[in-house]
């Protein structure tokens, strides 16, 4: 026990000595984790959400156009702008709006009309940025819905014949989506499993320093040298995510809604994850050098696969499916569900129990494959 | 104390190590000397248990080393060439993980790194981190580290590698310090001149394979030579080495510039020697003489220079 504490004091003085590795370790999740936060749309408790930019070219300035331009100034989505066609045409061939609407002369009568059946339907244009594509399907759906409300203001007029109430399916009621919760948890994942990799790179460098000579000539087991390793880099990863996820709860509120215990178990499992994960990069390249690149290429792929960039859900269904092989999605999976999904530990207990297997057959290989003679 | 018998290892089609057996004694320090590549470090890597023999036995105080935890591990101390320690850590961080490794702690611990601090010259710098160490500090720390649990036999492979000499002799009075105290050294290298400094006895190897093993003075009565005559010439033009090497008693001619280098089995033939270089062209101003070496032995013995091998 003296040698295996030891071995994990040692991993831990030379790690918080290392001003680099702390800085990766720490502070990059974070800073990265407030980006990706604010991107996503931040805590929308604390502000509005961001609103659509929409240029409204009204060639008409008929009652109706009018009338179909306050109703969309109404809506909480849009933040619509008069505009000239040339000037709307020309800021969304530049990028400076995603969306314009051309109202066409004479729109207010045929709209009447062909709402009627007696006449042919007269034609918007909808000029959008190419990579808006979805924000321009918005508008168009927010469009129809409004020229409902516009065209049932005159006499005999029409409207929805239903309405739409709109609940966020967060934590509990009243409890808004923290995109930071994601984001942070996201990023702590991808940081956690560059330290895996620096446990695998440094227990190389020991076979090409001569340490492991002199570890090999101790009298310790395989399980102290390759376990201690491991203990090290699981609590070091302990410390990063309580450090993020403090960080997150102090400056953007981001909180354990659903059950603490099962937060603590998804952390712990993919710590002990990591760990296994850089024991499996030292068992399976031979130089320091080998292994750095193969090994960032690998988490860099496992880390966009198990969601930590962008959600999950917005990949293709096919690859929703194929990244459940990743062991770093369901640690994703169980992040969210603690934090701002508010599940409780029934939900936690599949993912730990993924990355706790995940954890045998990472380490299993390592000791399977790893070089125990000193060179 | 510390016996190998009949080690083989092969990596793939090369015979690292063939056939090497030697036993060293308490209080002895038993030399490997060889070229780069003869075998030394896995010779080593097998007595220290870190590389398991094809064939053979290696025997500590007429104990196996057997697995990962075997006891006969406390016995041993391993100075690696390399220069194995933290140099993030301060030496003392570095002595309390390395004590550590064989059970060390607390007041026990404390002791020991005082001791071996002292042993090597860097009681005041122990909490100083290793990388700010010159290399003869390191190569000093490296050595410390493997005497922290204070064994019975220790194993330097090459352990002087790249120091200043004022570093290497410190090395060299800090084993004869060991030796001394009745520890069993076994020491590799390819600098003969620590070799014959050090060593009670030497096995030269080459190859993967001991090719002589005696005390020093046996090794050098294998030279082919009792001493080398150094005679250097008033004149470079001498004409007549060939002459010279048939002589009676000469047994090797070499002419460097204007020095004129024989190998000569008696010293009792010199004069007669020095007569015939005057009365062959061969006027002289200085003689000097040079008793063979290890470097004799070992090119007499595979017709290469250690250096070269």
């Amino acid at each position: 026990m003296t040698a295996f504490l030891a071995l994990v004091r040692k991993d831990l003085q030379i790690f918080f000595g290392d001003t680099r590795a702390v800085i990766m370790a720490f502070a990059a999740p974070i800073l990265i984790g407030s980006f990706f936060g604010y991107v996503f749309g931040g805590n929308q408790n604390k502000k509005e959400s961001t609103r659509l930019e929409v240029l409204f070219v009204d060639q008409e300035q008929g009652l109706v156009t009018k009338q179909l331009l306050a109703s969309m100034q109404q809506d909480a989505n849009l933040e619509v702008t008069p505009s000239a066609l040339e000037p709307a045409r020309e800021a969304v061939h530049k990028g400076k709006a995603p969306v314009a609407i051309i109202i066409p002369v004479g729109f207010g009568d045929q709209a009447a009309r062909a709402l009627f059946g007696s006449g042919a339907k007269p034609e918007i244009t909808v000029l959008f940025d190419p990579s808006h594509q979805v924000e321009a399907s918005m508008v168009r759906g927010i469009l129809a819905g409004q020229m409902m409300v516009a065209m049932s203001s005159k006499p005999g007029g029409f409207s929805l014949p239903f309405m739409t109430k709109d609940e966020a399916l967060t934590a509990r009621v009243g409890v808004a989506y923290n995109s930071y919760a994601h984001s942070f948890g996201g990023m702590a994942i991808q940081f956690m499993l560059f330290m895996g990799i620096d446990v695998g790179i440094g227990l190389l460098l020991l076979r090409q320093r001569g340490l492991w000579r002199r570890f090999r000539a101790a009298p310790l087991s395989k399980i102290v040298l390759l376990g201690s390793r491991a203990a090290s880099a699981m609590l070091v990863g302990m410390m990063i995510l309580a450090v993020v996820f403090t960080f997150a709860r102090v400056v953007f509120g981001v909180k354990i809604e659903g059950s603490l215990p099962g937060f603590i178990g998804v952390c712990g499992a993919f710590s002990l994850m990591t760990a296994a994960y850089g024991l499996l990069i030292a068992a399976l390249a031979k130089t320091p050098e080998a292994a750095r690149g193969l090994a960032i290429l690998a988490t860099l792929l496992m880390v966009m696969m198990s969601g930590a960039w962008v959600p999950s859900f917005m990949f293709p269904s096919w690859m929703q499916s194929f990244t459940k092989l990743v062991p770093a999605r369901w640690a994703m999976d169980g992040l969210d569900a603690m934090t701002w999904r508010g599940l409780g530990i029934e939900e936690a207990l599949l993912p730990i129990a993924v990355l706790l297997g995940s954890t045998v057959v990472f380490g299993a290989i390592a000791v399977w494959r790893f070089r125990w003679e000193a060179d | 104390m510390l016996t190998a018998e009949n080690l083989k290892k092969a990596y793939g089609s090369l015979q690292a190590v063939d056939g090497v057996s030697f036993r060293v004694g308490p209080g002895e320090v038993f030399g490997l000397l060889g070229p780069n590549g003869a075998g030394k470090t896995t010779t080593i890597g097998m007595l220290a248990g870190l590389v398991a023999p094809d064939s053979g036995e290696v025997r500590i105080a007429g104990h196996h080393i057997s697995g990962d935890t075997s006891p006969q591990k406390r016995r041993l101390g391993v100075v690696p060439q390399e220069l194995a320690l933290f140099d993030e850590l301060s030496a003392a961080a570095n002595l309390t993980l390395f004590g550590a490794l064989y059970g060390l702690s607390g007041a026990a611990e404390a002791k020991e790194q005082d001791r071996v601090l002292t042993l090597v010259g860097l009681a005041d710098r122990a909490k100083d981190k290793v990388s700010n160490f010159s290399g003869g500090m390191k190569r000093r720390l490296n050595l410390a580290a493997a005497l922290m649990h204070d064994p019975q036999v220790i194993l330097l492979d090459e352990p002087t590698v790249g120091v200043d000499p004022q570093s290497r002799n410190a090395i060299f009075d800090n084993l004869e310090t060991l030796k001394a105290a009745g520890k069993t050294l076994l020491y590799t290298t390819h600098y003969m001149e620590e070799a014959e400094r050090l060593c009670d006895h030497i096995a030269i190897m080459d190859h993967g394979k001991v090719i002589a093993t005696d005390t020093v003075a046996g090794l050098l009565r294998q030279a082919p030579v009792s001493s080398f005559v150094l005679i250097d010439l008033v004149a470079n033009d001498f004409a007549n080495l060939v002459e010279a090497a048939a002589l009676p008693g000469v047994v090797s001619a070499t002419l460097s510039g204007r020095q004129l280098r024989l190998g000569v089995q008696s010293m009792g033939d010199l004069p007669e020697l020095l007569r015939w270089l005057l009365s062959h062209g061969g006027e002289f101003e200085h003689v000097q003489t040079e008793r063979p070496t290890l470097e004799t032995v070992f090119l007499h013995l595979t017709g290469r220079s250690l250096r070269d091998a």
